[in-house]
């Protein structure tokens, strides 16, 4: 709505600058620049000042909410146990997204870099697990672990990959994904009093020393992760992720990105360092997804890698969390992880039937939202409020 | 004498995953778009042939041409139904409605025929080739598996060089403005790369099937992947890179379960890939595509 004005407005301008174009041509320009500049800061001051409140508010709300239902006993167990999980692909999307919808670049391994983060924090945990260490910090810790851990993964792989271009980019982040869980379904992976022993083979040949223990073996993966995660460690770091990613975004960097996403070679012409700044945002979206990778290896027990929660399904799934949201919407990403895994487990009574809806569900809304002449019709006959907020201008928050 | 049977079983497995791949690529150079879907077109024609040639006892022939002409019917739909309103909308958009379309089909599989794994009965009865005094054995899928794979890349490519639709399908790719301007059909040109895919996948489905005998809802999934890995290995939207990379990803994995490690060929595969498109951005067959300023 906002920017509507905005752009006309502009347009305004543009047409009264070619008609005095010739008159005292240079003051004129300095002058509507200034303008121009003073329009835009309060614009978006405010606006992204407002829609960030309310993205926390949302969150915080929600948080509220439920602790008060949890104590009057009046959450079924079900919802109780998808609390965490629920906060997991609300930090994943919204992750996604800066890779998706900030960088502009398709991914489709970010479940690869949430099981680095699962395995590296699980890893950590275990290995301090009979320390004197209070369980909050550890766990505080095991996430940052899985988060730098996540982060170097992301930049090796990054530094190369980012040279390619769209469905490329998205194959090779695809194979790296489907690399990962397969390398990690094959290691094994003892300690004792030396450190830690690897092996490809079995756990026999990793020669643990007396007392020493297998944290990862091969294909069962990892048992007696200490379960530290819970909602609220979930809202936490829900509202670190939003917090990093809204100030990146709102940020000279995140500037600098979403310059690169509109038009690379301009930015590139005016002095922006394009691989720095992909690279950046890359690598900040695969350490978020290690956090969230943390609170799920911290959830669940025994932690193993199979298709189902680290294969290119998951990755898929989280993509689809972020375009139904909205690309480059952070608040849409918030809302949509929430309903559509919700979702499944409200369409529980219809048994087995509830994935063909969802999948149903899932075409109708693509086509109800994107399809071009379904958005012109939407333009002319429906009221503009009802749709509007910009859920796929790529300007939202 | 074992690595020239382990390299014919993946000239085999390659063949489907060209056949599969040119699929993908076919769609891709035409309609922009990864179809995520595809996978999930050979699973349902291997159901078909299951019904009819394994429940209904009908003639093995009659199976493989209605589980052709059903794959070919239900790929026309499903571009009709669900992609052709979002042409013109962001790729995004379309590769999500393809992964939906995906979902359903797999559902609908799960639906009709449930979970459990179908034992699939080969539709090829020749008997296997026998070479060098029986040291060397060569399954009669196998080589059915290859022959079809040729001789169906010759006539596709022959199709597209001389005939008037095929040469209509190089000038949507090209520039479908344009070729709407010289009074191509671009959405009958667009339905009939999909028909054209789907039947492949059907041919590449019952072929998979009949070498590795089990079939389940999920059965299309992870070739799909590798036939689109395949796709983008020779240079997606290459009909020869189709077939080369198919071929090539074919042999790679089974050369790597018989000789490295059994577990780990997927990710040698993939492995395989990143260094490739690392070197050469666009595949080995792609083209290189100047940006222009």
């Amino acid at each position: 709505m906002d920017k509507d004005n905005w752009d006309k407005d502009n347009m305004d301008k543009d047409n009264r600058d070619k008609d005095n174009m010739d008159k005292d041509n240079m003051d004129k320009d300095n002058r509507d620049k200034g303008n121009m500049d003073k329009d835009r800061k309060d614009h978006l001051g405010n606006n992204t000042f407002r829609s960030g409140l309310i993205t926390y508010g949302l969150v915080v709300g929600l948080y509220v909410v439920m602790q008060v239902l949890m104590r009057l006993g009046a959450v079924p167990s079900l919802i109780q146990g998808m609390l965490v999980p629920l906060c997991m692909y609300v930090v994943l999307a919204v992750s996604l997204n800066l890779t998706v919808g900030i960088l502009g670049e398709l991914s489709l391994g970010h479940a690869g870099f949430m099981c680095v983060g699962a395995f590296a924090s699980a890893v950590f945990s275990l290995t301090l697990v009979d320390s004197p260490m209070p369980a909050p910090v550890r766990f505080a810790l095991a996430i940052l672990v899985g988060a730098l851990a996540a982060a170097l993964f992301g930049m090796v792989v990054g530094i190369p990959v980012l040279r390619l271009r769209g469905d490329y980019l998205a194959i090779v982040t695809l194979a790296f994904g489907e690399i990962v869980k397969n390398v990690i379904n094959v290691v094994y992976l003892g300690f004792d009093s030396g450190g830690f022993h690897i092996s490809l083979k079995n756990s026999a040949s990793l020669h643990l020393a007396e007392g020493g223990r297998v944290f990862i073996n091969g294909a069962q993966g990892l048992k007696g992760t200490p379960q530290d995660s819970g909602f609220t460690a979930g809202f936490i770091l829900v509202m670190l992720t939003l917090a990093i990613v809204l100030n990146l975004v709102h940020s000279r960097s995140g500037r600098a990105i979403m310059a690169i996403r509109d038009n690379r070679i301009a930015a590139e012409s005016i002095g922006i360092n394009v691989t720095k700044y992909k690279l950046m945002a890359f690598t900040i979206s695969a350490a978020l997804a290690g956090t969230a990778g943390a609170l799920y290896s911290h959830n669940f027990n025994p932690l193993a890698a199979t298709p189902k929660n680290f294969g290119y399904n998951q990755s898929i799934m989280i993509l689809v969390f972020v375009v139904l949201g909205g690309i480059g919407n952070i608040r849409g990403s918030v809302i949509a992880a929430l309903v559509l895994t919700l979702l499944p487990e409200l369409l529980r009574g219809l048994s087995d039937y509830r994935m063909l809806i969802y999948a149903i569900i899932l075409i109708v809304m693509m086509i109800f939202n994107w399809s071009p002449s379904l958005v012109a019709w939407r333009e002319r006959y429906l009221p503009r409020n009802l749709f509007g907020g910009g859920a796929h201008d790529g300007k939202g928050a | 004498m074992s690595f020239i049977s382990y390299f014919i079983n993946g000239l085999s497995l390659g063949s489907v995953y060209a056949l599969i791949a040119l699929g993908y690529t076919m769609v891709y150079g035409i309609a922009k778009m990864l179809n995520f879907a595809h996978g999930d077109v050979i699973m349902v024609g291997c159901y078909v042939v299951f019904v009819t040639v394994i429940n209904l006892h009908l003639p093995v022939p009659v199976g493989i041409l209605l589980s052709i002409l059903i794959c070919t019917a239900l790929g026309v739909t499903v571009e009709r139904v669900a992609y052709k309103p979002l042409r013109g909308a962001s790729s995004l958009a379309v590769l999500i409605t393809a992964i939906g379309v995906s979902y359903l089909l797999q559902n609908i599989a799960l639906l009709i025929f449930g979970a459990n794994m179908k034992t699939f009965t080969s539709v090829v009865s020749i008997p296997p080739l026998k070479l060098a005094g029986g040291r060397l054995n060569i399954t009669g899928e196998a080589l059915v598996t290859v022959a079809s794979c040729v001789v169906i890349m010759v006539g596709l490519t022959a199709f597209i060089k001389k005939s008037k639709a095929g040469q209509a399908m190089l000038a949507v790719s090209e520039d479908k403005g344009a070729a709407q301007l010289m009074g191509i059909n671009v959405n009958g040109t667009i339905a009939l790369t999909f028909a054209i895919g789907s039947a492949l996948a059907a041919v590449a489905g019952i072929l998979l099937c009949s070498t590795y005998p089990s079939l389940t809802p999920y059965t299309g999934a992870m070739p799909g992947i590798k036939a689109f890995v395949a796709a983008v290995f020779g240079g997606i939207g290459s009909i020869p890179g189709a077939f080369v990379g198919g071929l090539l990803l074919g042999v790679i994995e089974n050369l790597s379960k018989a000789y490295i490690s059994s577990q780990m060929a997927d990710a040698i595969v993939f492995a395989v890939l990143i260094i490739v498109l690392l070197v050469k951005p666009t595949g080995i067959l792609g083209r290189q595509i100047h940006e222009k300023v």
